[in-house]
């Protein structure tokens, strides 16, 4: 999908959370901190690799993203407590056909909360 | 083993009639269906399932599925190590449905090692899925519907678990997202191996108090090793796994280094034992000997122990 929109929000988002254009935001949720620069790009971290200094298991000179998301999504001021509640929850799988798209946009249409029917499904049963 | 009723396995981590034990199988490259035999019959008298692993630590071996119809099919209760590193939603998916036919049913769901720790490090990696999500879509499938929601001909019989690091930070929030595997369908956490017991002790203490403990069977990790060196190269080489100075000091100063860290193994399983809310032991063997037999009878736990057990109970 081409168009303005995801121009400017990678250019707005780049380089304040080195935003990956996944089309799905969920950075309110991880404490303002971009799970898809985990380089396990994993939603529901952190792994169990992390390092006994909290640095990344792949990247050693790197602090762990989600030991930093979920020491912010405690810590960070002015963080509604609904957000830091949502660290807690299970966010699902990655829809990779949103890749590159404005997650604004996906907002605002819901597509970013679309999960598989499947998935969908046993939530309504949970 | 009926495909459709529980296994011994899932039995016991419910029932907790005795402490379940658990030992991961060895890697294969290469080899016969005798000598999967072999090395099963190795292991399969002193626990209640065997794992198998897929991929472990990044290097390619013979097959989690293969192995896991393989000991099925010989009569050994598997349990399917699952890592989200090397497929996609799709392949994993066709795995757990395709043992599933094979009368696989234990699943153990894992994010896995990263590329980078194995001797393939070029390698893509995938994680397509991550090992919470992992943990719902086996779920999913154990109710007869893929993550698509397409119904699949008969429901597989799935028992479903997962892993948990008691000793990675951040050390406060491990028991939640040992909550979250749980509330995402696991009802059996095999914890990374640890050297640090008063960290087992504080997450134990948090997944009683958080509800892990009742609604999954909490198996801690302990590992057979030979000297001082395996202990320094876990401690360095190993994703996840820090070991104290002392107790790598400990083997390394003692005058009978494969005793010692055969007693400091003991040691370990015998206090994990005795934490409230532990469902029993899963072991890993790098001794390659009879350790896990010896470690089952000093601790008197596993299948031999059952009456015993159950007189006292």
């Amino acid at each position: 999908m081409g168009g303005l929109l995801p121009l400017i929000e990678h250019g707005m988002k780049k380089p304040v959370w080195d935003c990956r254009m996944c089309g799905q935001c969920v950075l309110h949720s991880t404490g303002m901190t971009c799970p898809m620069t985990c380089p396990k790009t994993l939603r529901n971290g952190p792994c169990g690799g992390v390092r006994e200094d909290g640095h990344c298991e792949v990247v050693p000179e790197m602090r762990c993203i989600w030991v930093k998301a979920h020491d912010r999504s405690q810590h960070m001021p002015l963080l509604p407590r609904s957000w830091r509640e949502e660290f807690d929850h299970l966010r699902p799988p990655v829809n990779n056909a949103l890749q590159g798209q404005s997650s604004w946009l996906n907002l605002l249409n819901g597509r970013d909360r679309v999960t598989p029917p499947g998935w969908a499904a046993s939530e309504a049963h949970a | 083993m009926s495909p459709t009723s529980p296994n011994a396995f899932e039995v016991l981590c419910q029932t907790r009639t005795r402490p379940v034990v658990t030992a991961e199988f060895p890697s294969f490259d290469g080899g016969t269906l005798d000598d999967i035999r072999a090395a099963a019959e190795k292991l399969a008298p002193w626990v209640d399932a065997i794992n198998v692993t897929d991929n472990p630590a990044a290097h390619a071996h013979a097959s989690n599925t293969a192995m896991a119809i393989a000991l099925t099919q010989l009569g050994f209760n598997p349990i399917l190590q699952v890592v989200c590193r090397d497929k996609n939603r799709l392949a994993i998916q066709s795995d757990i449905v395709g043992v599933s036919m094979f009368g696989v049913q234990n699943i153990c769901a894992l994010t896995g090692d990263d590329v980078t720790a194995g001797d393939e490090p070029e390698a893509r990696r995938v994680y397509d899925l991550d090992g919470p999500q992992l943990v719902k879509v086996a779920t999913i499938m154990g109710t007869g519907m893929y993550l698509s929601g397409r119904k699949m001909k008969t429901a597989p019989h799935l028992f479903v678990g997962a892993v948990e690091n008691p000793t990675a930070p951040p050390l406060e929030y491990r028991a939640e997202r040992a909550l979250k595997k749980v509330d995402a369908g696991a009802r059996f956490l095999q914890l990374q191996i640890h050297y640090r017991p008063e960290q087992l002790e504080a997450f134990m203490a948090a997944c009683v108090a958080n509800g892990v403990a009742e609604r999954a069977a909490i198996l801690p990790t302990v590992c057979l090793t030979k000297a001082a060196r395996a202990l320094s190269f876990m401690n360095e080489s190993v994703p996840g796994i820090s070991v104290p100075a002392a107790t790598i000091d400990r083997v390394t100063t003692s005058e009978d280094p494969k005793e010692e860290s055969y007693q400091l193994v003991r040691e370990l399983a015998e206090h994990a034992l005795s934490i409230p809310g532990v469902a029993g032991l899963h072991i890993t063997d790098f001794r390659h000997d009879d350790s896990v037999r010896r470690l089952t009878e000093d601790l008197a736990i596993g299948p031999r122990f059952e009456e015993q057990h159950a007189h006292s109970a």
